[in-house]
């Protein structure tokens, strides 16, 4: 910019110490002919110049006290009165036409200098740097928080527990008996020594004991959280994982409720279209029970059922263990994995992108889900 | 479990065209759900067919082998080949070479024929061998997949059978049956068994069920058989480990008959072996009605049989050929020369049946499923007994099933039963429960019909009786899972269908959001994120070293750590004291795919064992435990708060066009660290630090305003990195996220805002190099006073024009007053006097 405003400002100049064109022959003040032709003569003269320099001369030549209609102003102090009159219009007009000419070629050329430099100063955008390496959260991380929103937006809180449990938390409290088979089904990992009764939850369900426990009742929270397995990792296994379970303690609740959470909230996660479907099972803490399927519009390969998780209306033993009477309030259950949903929900083949910590993994996904 | 379906056929309607999958579906439905098919003919194309062997040449060879070179006859006699194909001769006469010589001139074979295709998709032609065209093949019983056991080929009498040339081997196999493969949870033992899966499947279709059970005569006794005495000395939870044993005999056995193909293609299907026909009928009972057995040598008996838990010493051979060391806790079988058999688990070497066997006595008993769980895991001995056992089988069924397996030995292995039985029983009461009026309706939201609830209650096998309206039932003895009311609304409403809940969505109370520690932690995470760090989520498992390096500041100290019974590898047996070892093995392993220009964090919990490690306490199921013992219970759970880590190494980007990216350091660490804190709203003091893992100079501790130290941040000692495969200058940072959102205000007070001038001045001051710039800073700002508004430090410099050894801070003060414009000579006494105090704390020399 700093080139067209010298350029400006020189145009503008009323004088300077450039050299001085040929000058021309001065009219007289009342030869109308002779004023007309210097007036046609500097018009012509703006005309030609084709940039703010060559303007600068023709205005020196026409515009300068040393210029013919200048020149011819100066010499009408000398008239007589009646031709002063005729002269001062005479003129006086001729040099308002002249400067008028000169200040709208003045403009379009300024303008043309302006457009110029933009076009100089053209870069490449292809070629910048990025400053700043873009962070990103886990996608594990985000999808925990989406559920989250989800529960919130639906007046339910996000209760969390240890991830190194009390067995009783873990197992008895949910109605698992210390000798049934569900209970070893769990592939626990015990905390040394085994009569300290510590395991890391293989299921967030703990929370929900202790959520009953801690909070006023009506209860519903939603509890997402780390577990564990003594599952080798493998395309579709790993020994720390993530659920996201639901439960909702209050008088009257029904199984009919608790198909209607769960169609609302697969529908926030999966579309207008997703729909659920409820199949018998068998879980300690729950009775009836379900197995939870989703139907997946935007499924890769074609929308289908998918198998999500657990649910059910929670066991009267589980309220008992938190002192709540079964008789008088009824509650439901439902429990997901985080990783098995990232991975039909976000297309994520093989379980190893969520665990080993590769950017690429967490940076392809940025920070929305 | 498999369920072939020939055999569910016989107890249910299954369409004639139905397939495994469509059994699947109907299953699925109550419950039980869908695994997988077994299909064997879709591995073996015909035909394969029944020939003869007419003539066999044996013909050595150079190679040493000596091959048969067989004329076969796969037609009747007199009969025309209708079957066409390159390969296949019209006379009905196939020349075939065969390797295999335990078959003779004159034997019934199997011939796969060319155009066969057997499993592996291998495919029978016609070919060139030994100088023969041989057109087909005389297989084995492993060509047609069928077992691993048999190399010979198939000779039909050695499976009982005869049948005309050229017949459908498919047929004479029962190779055309499939199998659907249904997973059982764990309370539907009777699943086990086609007679459960049978009534299923007639539940699930509304379809007519046959008790396989109602099918069986059970023999009335003429008089007390084997003698067998129940004397459990150790009952678990009070309850017997045997309550009825069921004993009879069958005398004069051919234990050498071959097993019927359609009885060892359903064992196959069901995915069990065909070892020898009595031990294949025992199996096959097992399947049918869910009732474990156990066949004795009657002559390999001494004495009564006794059931009891195992003494001090006491050892077994089990039929594995293990010999066990028993707990006091095991249920045996014993006779007078002690234990014969693991109970309900696995039977003894000794007393097993061989083909010497002329006299079987049979075991049917019910044994506790917790003693029978127990024994297994002790063990570590899962079989197809146990599992049933220990998921308890029907109390009602022991003699059932011993006449069944009488039946099936009579008809199938010869011999005669002994009239006389023994049935030692201690009958458990009947399981009576409950239904009040509309309970199922007002749990599950269906208004369910009275008609309804008996069709499933009844459906299911329990006798139902109507009191004040509601009902009472009597659970079915082979259903032990029915035990509290919401077990019978299960039933009625997976009967009638889950399809038919509707959906209502219940409202919350007013929530109150998120709580402020979740919103905390979750701006940090974003916040970072923002900062250009990547989030990653590493297992919690650690090495002791790896805890005593990086889960305390100071060289050689042990720290507790919670230590793993059964880790995934037991190098890394321990839980995390701190999240840096993750992040390292995170950052090395990026590094090593390319990725130089690294900034990693995690935010997650680290494990602190308190004094009291866990709690002996184990409170029952189904009652609140009081709150003494709840408190007990926490107080053994090890302390475990969030921590927030990250690591960064290389640059903070990639290199481009006119621009050369910064490469991180110590003080980018030290930076993302205080933006955490930043994020929280919390001033963390910056000191030089010391800890082992992080290099000795470069290491800032940082506190919070109370003293408390909440982390360190820095570069990492130069030998951890070369040790840990890491570039130089890799910078890290650990703080415990925990501690610092507490101190985080919960509201923060606003002060008002002069808009006086400011005054500002700059001040140099020399002082020695080792003393700290954040020390000389605080100081600045104490001697300053109130008209100090913000002291920064903005340039550090040592060279020339500063002595050896000292070096020169730059501080930018800004003065200004809440109420007045301040004059020159005020900001300059303001600023005398905080360099008065530098100069007398720390030697500071104005420059």
């Amino acid at each position: 910019m700093s080139d067209a405003t010298s350029a400006l400002s020189d145009a503008l100049e009323t004088d300077s110490g450039a050299t001085e064109p040929e000058t021309p022959a001065v009219p007289h003040p009342t030869d109308e002919a002779a004023v007309s032709a210097a007036v046609e003569a500097a018009l012509a003269a703006f005309e030609a110049a084709g940039d703010l320099a060559a303007l600068k001369a023709a205005r020196l030549a026409h515009t300068s006290d040393k210029s013919p209609l200048a020149l011819a102003n100066r010499q009408i102090g000398q008239l007589d009165k009646t031709d002063k009159a005729t002269a001062g219009k005479l003129v006086g007009s001729a040099r308002g036409r002249v400067n008028k000419a000169l200040a709208a070629r003045t403009a379009v050329l300024e303008e043309e200098e302006a457009a110029r430099i933009l076009v100089e100063e053209t870069v490449d955008v292809t070629a910048a740097p990025r400053r700043r390496r873009a962070g990103a959260r886990h996608p594990l991380s985000i999808l925990q928080d989406r559920v989250s929103d989800i529960f919130v937006g639906m007046g339910w809180e996000i209760a969390e527990g240890p991830e190194v449990e009390s067995e009783w938390f873990n197992f008895d409290a949910l109605n698992f008996a210390p000798d049934h088979p569900a209970r070893e089904m769990q592939d626990t990992f015990f905390v040394e020594p085994s009569e300290a009764h510590l395991v890391l939850r293989t299921h967030t369900s703990p929370v929900q004991v202790r959520s009953l426990l801690e909070r006023d009742l009506p209860v519903y929270v939603l509890c997402p959280g780390r577990t564990f397995r003594t599952d080798e990792l493998d395309a579709t296994h790993t020994p720390v994982f993530h659920q996201f379970e639901g439960l909702a303690v209050d008088k009257g609740l029904t199984m009919a409720d608790l198909r209607g959470t769960l169609e609302h909230f697969a529908r926030q996660m999966f579309g207008a279209e997703a729909r659920i479907r409820l199949r018998p099972a068998y879980f300690p803490f729950t009775e009836p029970s379900a197995e939870l399927d989703i139907w997946h519009p935007g499924a890769k390969g074609g929308p289908r059922w998918i198998e999500w998780g657990g649910c059910g209306m929670v066991n009267p033993n589980v309220l008992r263990a938190a002192g709540i009477d079964p008789e008088q309030y009824s509650g439901f259950a439902f429990g997901m994995g985080v990783e098995r949903t990232l991975m039909f929900r976000n297309d994520v083949d093989d379980m190893h992108d969520m665990i080993e910590g590769d950017v690429r993994f967490s940076q392809h996904f940025g920070m929305e889900i | 479990m498999r369920i072939p379906l020939s055999w569910l056929r016989e107890f249910a309607q299954v369409p004639a065209d139905a397939t495994a999958e469509d059994i699947m579906a109907d299953l699925v439905k109550v419950g039980l759900e869908e695994e997988d098919v077994h299909r064997p003919a879709d591995e073996l194309t015909g035909p394969i067919v029944v020939g003869q062997v007419l003539s066999l040449e044996k013909e050595p060879q150079k190679n040493g082998k000596t091959i048969n070179w067989c004329q076969v006859r796969v037609v009747p006699e007199g009969a025309e080949q209708t079957l066409t194909g390159d390969g296949i001769d019209p006379s009905g006469v196939q020349g075939i070479v065969c390797g295999a010589h335990n078959f003779g001139v004159g034997d019934k074979v199997v011939v796969t024929l060319p155009g066969a295709v057997l499993p592996g998709d291998f495919r029978i032609s016609p070919r060139k061998t030994y100088g023969h065209v041989s057109a087909g093949m005389i297989a084995s019983v492993r060509e047609l997949g069928l077992g691993e056991d048999h190399e010979g080929i198939m000779v039909l009498s050695d499976f009982g059978l005869d049948a005309e040339l050229g017949a459908d081997v498919f047929e004479l196999f029962a190779l055309n049956d499939e199998a659907a493969e249904i997973n059982v949870t764990p309370d539907r033992g009777y699943c086990f068994s086609i007679r459960g899966v049978a009534r299923e499947y007639a539940l699930s279709t509304g379809t007519a069920f046959v008790d396989p059970v109602s099918r069986v005569s059970v023999a009335e006794p003429t008089g007390e058989g084997y003698p067998v005495r129940l004397e459990d000395q150790a009952p678990i939870y009070g309850t017997d480990g045997c309550d009825r044993f069921v004993a009879r005999t069958v005398r004069g056995v051919d234990p050498t008959r071959p097993t019927p193909p359609w009885m060892a293609s359903r064992l196959r299907l069901a995915g069990m072996r065909s070892i020898s026909l009595v031990v294949d009928i025992s199996n096959y009972v097992m399947l049918e009605l869910g009732q474990p057995l156990h066949f004795y040598d009657a002559d390999k008996l001494r004495g009564p049989i006794v059931v009891r838990r195992a003494n001090p010493g006491e050892k077994l051979t089990t039929l594995d050929e293990k010999t066990r060391e028993l707990s006091a806790e095991d249920l045996l079988i014993t006779d007078d020369r002690g234990p014969i058999g693991l109970a309900g688990v696995m039977g003894g070497a000794e007393t097993e049946v061989d083909d010497a066997t002329a006299d079987v006595l049979i075991e049917s008993a019910h044994f506790d499923a917790i003693s029978m769980g127990r024994t297994r895991r002790r063990h570590r001995l899962p079989s197809e007994a146990s599992k049933r056992n220990e998921r308890g089988v029907d109390f009602a069924l022991a003699d059932v099933a011993a006449q069944r397996a009488i039946d099936l030995l009579l008809e199938l292995a010869g011999g005669t039963a002994e009239t006389t039985v023994t049935d030692v029983r201690k009958d458990p009461d009947a399981v009576v429960i409950d239904l009040p009026a509309g309970f199922a309706s007002r749990l599950i939201g269906v208004d369910y019909t009275r008609e309804q609830e008996l069709a499933a209650l009844d459906g299911v096998g329990a006798s139902v009786e109507e009191y004040d309206g509601g009902l009472r039932v009597t659970a079915p003895t082979w259903r032990p899972d029915l035990a509290i009311k919401e077990d019978l609304v299960e039933e009625i409403a997976r009967l009638v269908g889950y399809d038919r809940i509707p959906a209502t969505l219940p409202v919350a109370p007013p929530g109150r959001g998120l709580t402020r520690a979740q919103q905390q932690r979750r701006r940090v995470l974003q916040g970072l994120a923002d900062a250009g760090l990547t989030e990653v989520l590493n297992y919690p498992f650690v090495s002791t070293a790896q805890n005593n390096r990086f889960g305390t500041a100071v060289e050689g100290e042990e720290v507790a750590a919670v230590k793993l019974a059964n880790p995934i590898s037991s190098e890394f047996g321990f839980l995390r004291r701190s999240l840096l070892p993750g992040l390292l093995d995170a950052a090395r392993r990026n590094h090593g795919r390319g990725f130089r220009d690294l900034a990693l964090f995690e935010a997650g919990l680290v494990f602190e064992p308190g004094e009291q490690t866990g709690s002996a306490v184990l409170p029952p199921l189904g009652a609140k435990p009081a709150d003494e013992v709840l408190d007990e219970l926490d107080a053994g759970i090890p302390g475990q708060p969030w921590h927030i880590g990250g690591v960064l190494l290389g640059h903070e980007a990639a290199p481009a066009a006119g621009y050369a990216p910064r490469a991180w350091e110590w003080s980018d660490a030290l930076d993302a660290a205080r933006t955490v804190a930043d994020l929280l709203g919390v001033d963390l003091a910056v000191a030089q630090g010391a800890h082992q893992a992080f290099h000795p100079g470069r290491t800032a501790q940082l506190s919070l305003r109370s003293g408390e130290v909440v982390g360190y941040a820095g570069e990492l000692h130069p030998k951890l990195l070369s040790e840990q495969d890491l570039p130089e200058r890799t910078a890290a940072f650990e703080l415990n996220l925990e501690e610092i959102m507490a101190a985080a205000a919960d509201v923060i007070v606003s002060k008002p805002i002069s808009t006086f001038p400011v005054s500002t001045q700059d001040v140099a001051l020399v002082v020695d190099g080792t003393t700290v710039a954040a020390a000389v800073l605080e100081t600045l700002r104490e001697g300053a006073g109130e008209l100090l508004e913000e002291v920064a430090l903005f340039d550090v410099y040592s060279g020339p024009g500063i002595e050896d050894g000292k070096k020169s801070l730059a501080f930018g003060l800004r003065f200004r007053a809440a109420d007045r414009t301040l004059t020159a000579d005020e900001a300059s006494e303001s600023r005398a006097a905080a360099v008065a105090l530098a100069a007398e704390r720390h030697g500071a020399v104005q420059r």
